[in-house]
């Protein structure tokens, strides 16, 4: 496979998915989620279009585009958080480690435990911090005793850099912490059931630019270990953490190239005047 | 002019709320006026008796409480499944709507006709008697659907973004609803269970129709022991045409004001402190 971007016409009437692209030798990373051909309905409201686009494991893919492009929509379509709400449909193909999630046979519960995910506003159970590490891994029956369950919550306490915060509290209520806080909480909650891929629903729209810094150094030190969709409004964020980079438009992927390039470069006109403030 | 129309509407609901209060002031106070000085550990644990100056209530209130305790272990648990199902399971479904009508509809059934069911029902098709149990079902049937309706009302309350955090970490839908979606909803659950028990303990006409309006001189042993409650007692000394049981009866009927009062006072202690392990 030598297909690391995919770019498409700007003329909005003619968009079809075209292979093209030189990546670098750095990028040429596993494709961990293929996606061709997806359409996604709401109701009788087609959301998504024709959406083609290969994440590679261990980087940072963003999506960018305006409120209502379909980013969000698209990233939820990728751990079927989408079946939850009544009157959805999804049709094209979407392989993770190359079997679709969409067949028939597929448990969506084995899935959403391979392919996490962090909401744009931090939702924190309203329990203990230690309750909401220790729900998923309780859950799934994935912990036999209660030293190996207070380890895994450490660890994953630590990997999401709140553990030297919250140490000496992890009997208080979740809610009790800052909004920062509870976001990183929301992420150790995430990995403590050890996924392969964490999705971020624009982990840090709600936050100040202090707690945001941390939230992408933490997505710095992630990426080591997973496979990370980010989706964010903030393309200095896109710039700053991600690999890749999707921009999304009515509903469409319009271009997807490694970051560097579409920020610098871009192929179309409609991603230049977007990223540099033109439009959107 | 639209000011001095504020003003008249302030002073209209004004006048509403004390026309209530003073309606429920004269009414206690004519109470306390005629039963107040027969009030006595005495008057608490004796029992019924020909003189109206031996009798007590000893009976009618253990009757009373044995009663209400089993109605609510019974519409508790029936209620917030059949609510659970109405909400989580069956939302869409035309059969479901159907019901929901129902239900509102069965909250305005009059009492004695619930006490017809009962007597059909629990004392002669089940062979249940004239027992406490067979009282209990016939309250509990009576009191179902405003648990439902509160239930359901509750569970509405719960903001999607618990679910989905749940779901996001492989729970299943039992999981999501036992873990997370129920405990959240539960100072809602309890509000509507008190409501609804609250109206069960002063209900008389469906006891009469399942025929506990006899003579019992002895508390309840069991589930399957005959019985008599409160206001069955309080109806009893009514129509006694000796005005020292008019007494008795008024003293009769404080008893049963403070029961329902506590009732509500522990109901507001247990929302309050479930709401608060909740928050921070």
């Amino acid at each position: 496979m030598n297909v690391a971007s995919r770019t498409v016409p700007a003329s909005l009437s003619g968009i079809a998915s075209s292979r093209g692209g030189h990546p670098p030798a750095e990028m040429n990373a596993p494709v961990k989620i293929d996606v061709d051909g997806l359409n996604f309905y709401y109701g009788s409201k087609r959301a998504l279009d024709g959406i083609a686009v290969q994440i590679r494991a261990n980087l940072v893919t963003a999506f960018i585009g305006p409120s209502g492009c379909g980013k969000s929509t698209f990233l939820r379509t990728l751990n079927r958080m989408n079946d939850i709400i009544p009157g959805t449909r999804v049709e094209g193909t979407v392989l993770i480690d190359g079997r679709s999630i969409y067949d028939s046979g597929v448990d969506v519960v084995q899935l959403r435990r391979k392919v996490g995910m962090v909401f744009q506003k931090s939702n924190p159970f309203p329990k203990s911090i230690y309750e909401n590490v220790a729900y998923g891994l309780r859950i799934n029956g994935l912990v036999k005793s209660r030293a190996e369950m207070a380890d895994r919550v450490e660890e994953s306490l630590r990997q999401a850099a709140i553990w030297e915060e919250v140490k000496d509290r992890l009997q208080e209520s979740a809610l009790a912490l800052s909004g920062g806080q509870q976001q990183r909480l929301c992420i150790a909650r995430a990995l403590a059931i050890r996924p392969e891929i964490l999705l971020m629903d624009e982990p840090a729209s709600a936050l100040d630019p202090i707690a945001t810094q941390r939230i992408e150094e933490l997505i710095y030190e992630l990426k080591k270990k997973y496979t990370i969709v980010i989706v964010t409004h903030n393309m200095q964020q896109a710039a700053r953490v991600s690999d890749f980079t999707a921009f999304f438009w009515l509903g469409r992927i319009v271009e997807f190239d490694r970051t560097d390039k579409m920020f610098t470069a871009p192929a179309e006109k409609l991603t230049e005047d977007y990223v540099t403030g033109r439009c959107g | 002019m639209r000011k001095q129309a504020d003003l008249l509407f302030h002073a209209v609901s004004l006048a509403a709320l004390v026309i209530a209060l003073v309606a429920l002031a004269v009414l206690v106070f004519d109470i306390v006026a005629d039963g107040g000085s027969r009030l006595s550990w005495q008057f608490l644990t004796n029992i019924a008796s020909r003189h109206p100056e031996e009798a007590g209530v000893y009976h009618a209130l253990m009757g009373s409480i044995w009663v209400i305790l089993l109605t609510g272990a019974l519409a508790l648990p029936i209620g917030v499944a059949a609510a659970v199902y109405l909400e989580e399971y069956g939302t869409r479904s035309r059969l479901a709507r159907f019901i929901e009508l129902n239900i509102a509809n069965l909250a305005a059934v009059p009492s004695i006709i619930y006490g017809l069911l009962g007597l059909g029902l629990f004392v002669r098709f089940l062979g249940m008697g004239q027992s406490v149990m067979a009282g209990a079902s016939t309250l509990a049937l009576l009191a179902l659907p405003v648990v439902i309706l509160s239930t359901r009302e509750a569970l509405r309350t719960v903001p999607s973004t618990i679910r989905e955090g749940s779901y996001a970490l492989g729970a299943t839908k039992w999981q999501t609803i036992w873990n997370q979606v129920l405990p959240m909803a539960l100072p809602g659950i309890l509000t509507g269970l008190i409501l609804s028990l609250s109206r069960a303990i002063g209900e008389t006409a469906p006891l009469i129709a399942i025929g506990a309006l006899t003579y019992i001189p002895f508390a309840p042993d069991g589930i399957w022991s005959k019985f008599t409650v409160l206001p069955i007692q309080i109806f009893n000394w009514v129509s006694r045409p000796q005005p020292e049981f008019k007494v008795n009866a008024a003293a009769g009927i404080l008893v049963l004001l403070v029961l329902l009062v506590s009732m509500n006072a522990v109901a507001i202690v247990v929302r309050d402190r479930f709401q608060r392990r909740g928050r921070a």
